[in-house]
């Protein structure tokens, strides 16, 4: 199976079947990208591919050959990428942090989509669990983010 | 356990192969990794273990804590473990402040178990009770001076100088006559021979210098956090390591009888072994995948718990059901034991004007963090075993560790990376940690072994927050005045809970938010009805004080209205003369902008009412007020003001992230959250059947930190028990009736 994560084609020996996050973890020794839940519920491991969140727990492998992989670990090679983790930075938002890949990959999906987000768009994008409850922090990174003059959408 | 001079280097076969997080923090400081840093007084620790080892001066072995390396930056072996509640950002802080090191410089770790890192008044070490800045506060400011006064004293032989002619700015010993500076990683190698100063007469800083105590530093983590660099025990991996997962038997108690498929799963593909273990089927295999694939195929007949197995361990009955478990802790008869009384209650009850008796309930909750449960176990060609868990407790696990094994605790090396949360589930809960199993692997494999326990497994034995049934008896006077309040509380505690049986005295978790209210009501009982739960119980978030102050306070408001009183009017009457709280009830109120009860018509058309809560949890107190309003059918909660009284604080972005962390849990609690059991097993074994709190229903949430200058209190617990009692009672008074149970969501308020 070939895959393409963060612009590094990648030859795996392992079922088609495989969920992308476990090929992440265990197979690419990309841990960034957590497990919470493998049922899509949680969001710990969303990526992007082709620039849409996706739950790589519940992602087969064979579903993004040939597509191109964003994973958290270079979510900093991303212009927009960088921007939000310097947001999370800014307001200091993860407290254990577990979620917070999950997190930022979500937000960086929604901020390509929709550059100015209302509340009502955030609270339909960022569907991830966040047990520490940072909520109020992830909402004011990401209305700090869309009103910087260096947002001009993706 | 001792780190040698040369830990660094054995560490680069040692650790595991991804870049550990102290290998990363290395790496990102600017120092090489793996390079040679000789950290000051490491070879003469064990010589000097003695010199000040007096229960009055805990943690004041500089050289087990601190290394400070060439580049300048401190390398602080933290007694607390962070998790999420900014402990190893406030210990910087902490121990910067004497030092004079920016927090900034510090790289932070989780310290090993052994007795120099016990620093807790209490003679444990464990992270909980929200205790590590309380508790570390004293301890790690006397070793911030000590590791300064050492500095200075090698500075002094470095420069040829008296040390009276020194002084320090952060980072540098100073000559005050000449300017001359000196950095503190070019003095390490010369301190590293000089006595520890006696910790009796080291001089503190006078708290009007203080630089960093009281300032909003950055955390020290988030970077990494927000980039997914950080690391944590399910993250971890080393040389020749195999996966495993484990299908628990469906009720504790139960063991394998006999295995249906074992053949079959052995062959499927990317299996290595299958192992039975006491109430469990591991799988091992190359993959965590494989391996769970091949857990859950495992077709296994269980066997019931064979007789005489209660006494040693909780044994879960087949028709278990937490319903009818509140049912049976309503109807319950059986010795009432009292743990705080005051006046004659039973008189003043029988002498009232009038008498109100209402039950109220809580119910079952999970921990339900982010993070499951993992462990890696790897025995050595030495025959000694390293094990990289979650814990709140490293010393208490490595005891445990030593049990089981029937190793030396010296032959034990814990290693404890960050937790992606806690809430009180990394303590030592017997058959809730995966650590037994993952010991049990590795043995029988020969081959380290990380067991990652699925969601759907964490679920099934999870120690839960208990559940409490209470009944309330509250007496009024002619004006409407509580002049007696009886509660009877049949649950049993957490700490009770890890017996299995129950101990010589009460259990102070199991009342506490009941007991230690600072209302006067002049004759009060506080009681509980021991009743052992066949779940296994454990510590969460704000502990007792979780559900108690929700039992409480919403009585309370029924009284109230019972009385004809405002609950604001009444809290204030039964808190006269209380300086504090009366200052800290007025804070609140006044951050909402004055009591407003409702129920009113909001801006935008919706019929909204506020409640009050409050509370006084592990030695902080605490005042909420809640909004809220109905849509379609369920609770909206709009906005949560908070005011907390620490006593002091170190860091007040982290007491406000602390602040909506706990407010965003214990509206989870009361809004959505329930264990339920049916047929002795747990309805929900993922989030998709256990719903958390999600950020559309997060409130704005504003924050009042009332510095009273009282004895220091926690943080990370004590702002969560007053909110479930502000939602509930600003609901009642917008459905106008009483809400004597959570979560809400089990109510019906479409009108």
């Amino acid at each position: 199976m070939d895959l393409t994560i963060n612009g590094v084609p990648h030859q795996l020996e392992i079922e088609p079947e495989t969920p992308l996050l476990w090929a992440l973890r265990d197979d690419l020794a990309m841990t960034g990208t957590k497990y919470g839940c493998g049922l899509a519920q949680c969001g710990a491991c969303t990526v992007l591919v082709n620039g849409q969140a996706v739950r790589s727990c519940v992602t087969p492998i064979e579903r993004v050959a040939g597509a191109s992989v964003l994973t958290i670990e270079a979510i900093e090679q991303d212009d927009l990428g960088k921007r939000v983790v310097s947001a999370w930075v800014k307001h200091q938002v993860p407290q254990c942090g577990y979620c917070q890949s999950g997190q930022v990959m979500a937000a960086v999906s929604l901020l390509k989509q929709v550059p100015h987000p209302t509340d009502d768009d955030i609270n339909a994008a960022m569907l991830n669990l966040c047990r520490c409850g940072t909520y109020n922090a992830i909402r004011a990174a990401i209305h700090d983010l869309a009103s910087s003059p260096e947002n001009k959408g993706a | 356990m001792s780190r040698g001079p040369f830990e660094n280097i054995a560490e680069t076969v040692q650790e595991p192969v991804n870049l550990s997080r102290r290998g990363f923090m290395r790496a990102s400081s600017g120092a090489a990794a793996g390079a040679f840093i000789l950290g000051f007084g490491l070879p003469t620790r064990r010589a000097r273990a003695d010199d000040t080892k007096s229960p009055k001066f805990r943690g004041t072995q500089v050289p087990a804590f601190l290394e400070i390396r060439p580049d300048n930056t401190v390398l602080l072996q933290s007694p607390f473990i962070e998790g999420g509640q900014g402990t190893f950002t406030a210990m910087a802080q902490i121990v910067g402040e004497e030092l004079d090191a920016d927090p900034e410089t510090f790289i932070v770790e989780n310290a090993p178990a052994g007795d120099e890192y016990t620093v807790m008044d209490s003679g444990m070490r464990i992270t909980g009770g929200s205790m590590s800045v309380r508790d570390g506060y004293a301890p790690m400011r006397r070793l911030g001076a000590l590791a300064r006064a050492m500095l200075l004293q090698a500075g002094a032989q470095q420069m040829g100088v008296s040390v009276t002619e020194l002084t320090t700015q952060p980072g540098y010993v100073v000559h005050t006559g000449s300017g001359r500076t000196v950095r503190y990683g070019d003095l390490a190698h010369v301190a590293m021979d000089l006595p520890i100063p006696d910790p009796a007469i080291v001089t503190l800083k006078d708290p009007s210098q203080f630089r960093w105590i009281g300032q909003p530093v950055q955390r020290l983590d988030i970077y990494e956090k927000s980039t997914g660099k950080a690391e944590y025990t399910i993250d971890m991996r080393v040389e020749g390591m195999l996966h495993a997962a484990v299908q628990h038997a469906p009720r504790l108690g139960m063991t394998i009888a006999s295995i249906r498929n074992e053949e079959q799963v052995l062959n499927m593909r990317g299996i290595h072994s299958v192992h039975h273990l006491p109430g469990a089927v591991a799988v091992v295999a190359e993959r965590w995948w494989h391996a769970k694939q091949g857990a859950e195929a495992l077709l296994v007949n269980w066997a019931e718990a064979t007789l005489g197995t209660a006494e040693t361990m909780r044994v879960m009955p087949s028709d278990f059901s937490s319903e009818s478990y509140k049912t049976h802790l309503a109807t319950a008869s059986g010795k009432i034991d009292d743990a705080e009384t005051k006046g004659d209650t039973e008189q003043a009850l029988q002498k009232a004007h009038t008498v109100l008796e209402a039950t109220y309930s809580s119910q079952y909750v999970n921990h339900a963090q982010l993070e499951p449960p993992s462990a890696l176990a790897r025995y050595n060609a030495d025959g000694t075993l390293d094990i990289w868990l979650p814990n709140q407790a490293p010393d208490m696990f490595r005891a445990d560790m030593a049990k089981r094994t029937g190793l030396d605790v010296e032959k034990i090396t814990i290693h404890s990376p960050l937790l992606g949360g806690f809430f009180g589930r990394h303590f030592l809960y017997d058959q809730a940690n995966p650590y037994p199993q993952a010991i049990l692997l590795a043995k029988a494999t020969g081959r380290p072994i990380k067991l990652i326990w699925s969601r759907e497994e964490e679920f099934l034995r999870d120690a839960l927050r208990p559940l409490a049934v209470v009944k309330f008896r509250g007496g009024l006077d002619t004006n409407g005045y509580p002049v007696a309040l009886e509660a009877i509380s049949a649950t049993e505690g957490p700490t009770e809970g890890l017996g299995p049986k129950r101990g010589k005295d009460l259990d102070p978790s199991a009342l506490e938010g009941l007991t230690g209210k600072a209302y006067d009501i002049p004759n009060r009982r506080i009681s509980q009805r021991y009743i052992q739960s066949p779940t296994a119980l454990g510590y969460w978030r704000s502990v007792g004080n979780s559900m108690n102050d929700f039992l409480y306070e919403t009585f309370l408001d029924e009284l109230a209205d019972k009385g004809g009183k405002d609950p604001y009017e009444l809290r204030r009457h039964l808190l006269r003369g209380n300086k504090r709280l009366t200052t800290l009830l007025q804070a609140v109120v006044d951050l909402s902008g004055g009591w407003k009860r409702g129920p009113f018509t909001a801006a935008d058309g919706s019929r909204r009412a506020r409640g009050i809560g409050m509370a006084s949890p592990f030695g902080s107190e605490a005042a909420a007020i809640a909004e809220v309003s109905i849509e379609q059918g369920q609770v909206r909660v709009h906005e949560i003001w908070e005011a907390l009284d620490p006593g002091s604080i170190v860091n007040p972005a982290i007491v406000e992230a602390q602040i909506n962390g706990a407010v965003a849990l214990g509206l989870s609690q009361v809004l959505l959250e329930e264990a339920v059991y049916e047929n002795g097993m747990p309805r929900a074994r993922n989030y998709d059947g256990y719903p958390i709190l999600t950020l559309d229903h997060m409130p704005r949430v504003h924050v009042k930190i009332v510095e009273s200058g009282e004895k220091m209190g926690g943080v990370g617990e004590p702002p969560l028990p007053a909110i479930p009692p502000a939602v509930a009672n600003a609901v009642s008074t917008l459905v106008g009736r009483r809400i004597r149970s959570m979560p809400l969501s089990r109510h019906n308020f479409q009108s």
